[in-house]
């Protein structure tokens, strides 16, 4: 009797422990504080029902010196907006000043990372966006058409939060150019994109993209794109602060159109702002 | 000796009849914060519960991560930034209801209860006490219970920047319809 007694009072001591929990599938979240790491898209997309709304500025080379405020004089610009349609897709455009450049694109997540009920080890999503440049031909009088001023990327995008504090991402990526310079210059360019991210307080994160692009494909002074910077986040703004060597902010250009050479400090500062608009509110399912 | 068996038989039946145990897992928890810039709330249907009615003791359990906002960016920062929901997944209330006993279960009915216990969000163990009501109805237990918290005490930090959006006393609700345990 002694027994059963002692049974019953260690069974009364964690009520919690006799009912089985349901299996739930927890979706890994917050891998990067937004969807772009610096230049590169990251593998976090948008929440549905919610515009993102992004302002980017890359300035001129901080080598301009003090006669440029060390680039602060020349400044190109992305407006950008995001839009989250689903939970796994995105789609978004911008205009850049850099070549009065167009963009669109779509990124849709195909696996996402996740534990419990469903294992998951990695996020991957699809990219791929189209960008129309809109300078005035450089030459008028030759004959021109207007799939000349296309560009097209095709990215994947496979990562992991492997820590709270640390995600990788590699983003291989080809870039088709309708018209390229000269005949060296091959119309698909091949490359990998890789990105990181240490969150070193709960509100601030340090990141770093390489971009290396495989040999013989562009023409010389072309450079592999290197950034690094910080994300600091305000309750309802992500402010992107980061050194670049990338003066574009779409893939064609930061991927094909790099020439800033980092040892001779041909670094541009720039920031990405973000400010999310809540559209549509989200449902509180059953 | 068989009668010794019948009458432990019997102790061992009745002992497991007193030790009734009502449940649910879709109990809705959700809290409540008001300020002059805005209102929040969240809500998650999916907590559990679980009262002991041969004692009164009764206990909650809930995933962080469960509760669910209409703005996907504040869900994203309760997450990461104010709960810490990877390092502590769930909030936990362990406690008992006090004036348990004089209640009938067998019969239908509406009673008002106090319950106090221990209550565990963000890693941070709080005594509290609260006054809510519990329902008798075919054999079901419908419980609750409102009550506020400070979100201090609980260790969670407010950056100066959002302080004016977030109260500083969250008001809870908790409810919950507890079905028969069949073991």
């Amino acid at each position: 009797m002694i027994f059963v007694a002692e049974f019953a009072k260690a069974q009364e001591e964690d009520l919690l422990s006799m009912i089985e929990e349901d299996p739930v599938t927890e979706y890994v979240n917050a891998s990067f504080k937004t969807n772009r790491v610096i230049n590169l898209h990251s593998l976090e997309s948008t929440a549905p029902g919610v515009l993102d709304f992004k302002i980017s500025h890359r300035f001129g080379y901080i080598n301009g010196g003090f006669y440029d405020i060390f680039g602060l004089d020349g400044a190109t610009i992305r407006l950008g907006l995001d839009y989250g349609i689903t939970d796994r897709l995105t789609i978004g455009g911008g205009r850049s000043s850099l070549q009065k450049t167009y963009d669109g694109y779509i990124k849709y997540k195909l696996l996402r990372q996740s534990t419990g009920a469903v294992k998951m080890p990695i996020t991957l999503a699809f990219f791929g966006s189209t960008a129309i440049q809109t300078l005035k031909w450089s030459d008028p009088d030759r004959e021109n058409y207007f799939t000349s001023r296309l560009y097209y990327t095709f990215q994947c995008i496979i990562g992991r939060k492997f820590s709270e504090s640390f995600s990788l991402q590699l983003s291989p990526t080809m870039v088709h150019r309708n018209l390229v310079k000269t005949k060296l210059e091959k119309n698909d360019v091949f490359g990998l994109g890789t990105a990181a991210r240490i969150k070193l307080t709960k509100r601030v994160a340090l990141n770093g993209e390489y971009i290396y692009i495989l040999p013989d494909q562009l023409a010389s002074p072309y450079q592999n794109g290197i950034s690094i910077g910080f994300d600091i986040e305000t309750g309802g703004h992500v402010f992107q602060l980061h050194f670049t060597n990338s003066a574009s902010m779409i893939e064609k250009g930061f991927f094909t159109e790099n020439t800033g050479d980092w040892t001779k400090g041909d670094i541009h500062f720039g920031f990405n702002v973000s400010r999310v608009f809540t559209v549509k509110k989200q449902k509180i399912a059953e | 000796m068989t009668r010794l068996v019948i009458i432990t038989l019997f102790v061992l039946i009745q002992h497991t009849g007193n030790a009734q145990k009502y449940f649910t897992k879709s109990g809705t928890i959700s809290f409540f914060s008001k300020t002059d810039m805005e209102n929040i709330d969240a809500t998650s249907k999916s907590a559990v519960c679980v009262l002991d009615a041969a004692t009164g003791k009764m206990e909650w359990s809930v995933l962080i991560k469960g509760f669910q906002f209409e703005k996907a960016l504040m869900q994203e920062h309760f997450n990461e930034n104010y709960m810490e929901s990877d390092k502590f997944p769930k909030a936990i209330f362990k406690g008992s209801i006090q004036n348990f006993a004089k209640i009938n279960l067998g019969t239908n009915g509406k009673h008002k209860v106090i319950v106090d216990g221990d209550l565990t969000i963000h890693g941070v163990t709080k005594k509290i006490s609260t006054s809510g009501t519990l329902e008798i109805k075919d054999g079901k237990v419908v419980t609750a219970s409102e009550f506020d918290i400070t979100i201090a005490d609980y260790g969670i930090s407010i950056p100066n920047l959002v302080k004016d959006n977030i109260a500083k006393t969250l008001k809870i609700s908790v409810s919950g319809m507890l079905e028969p345990l069949k073991s």
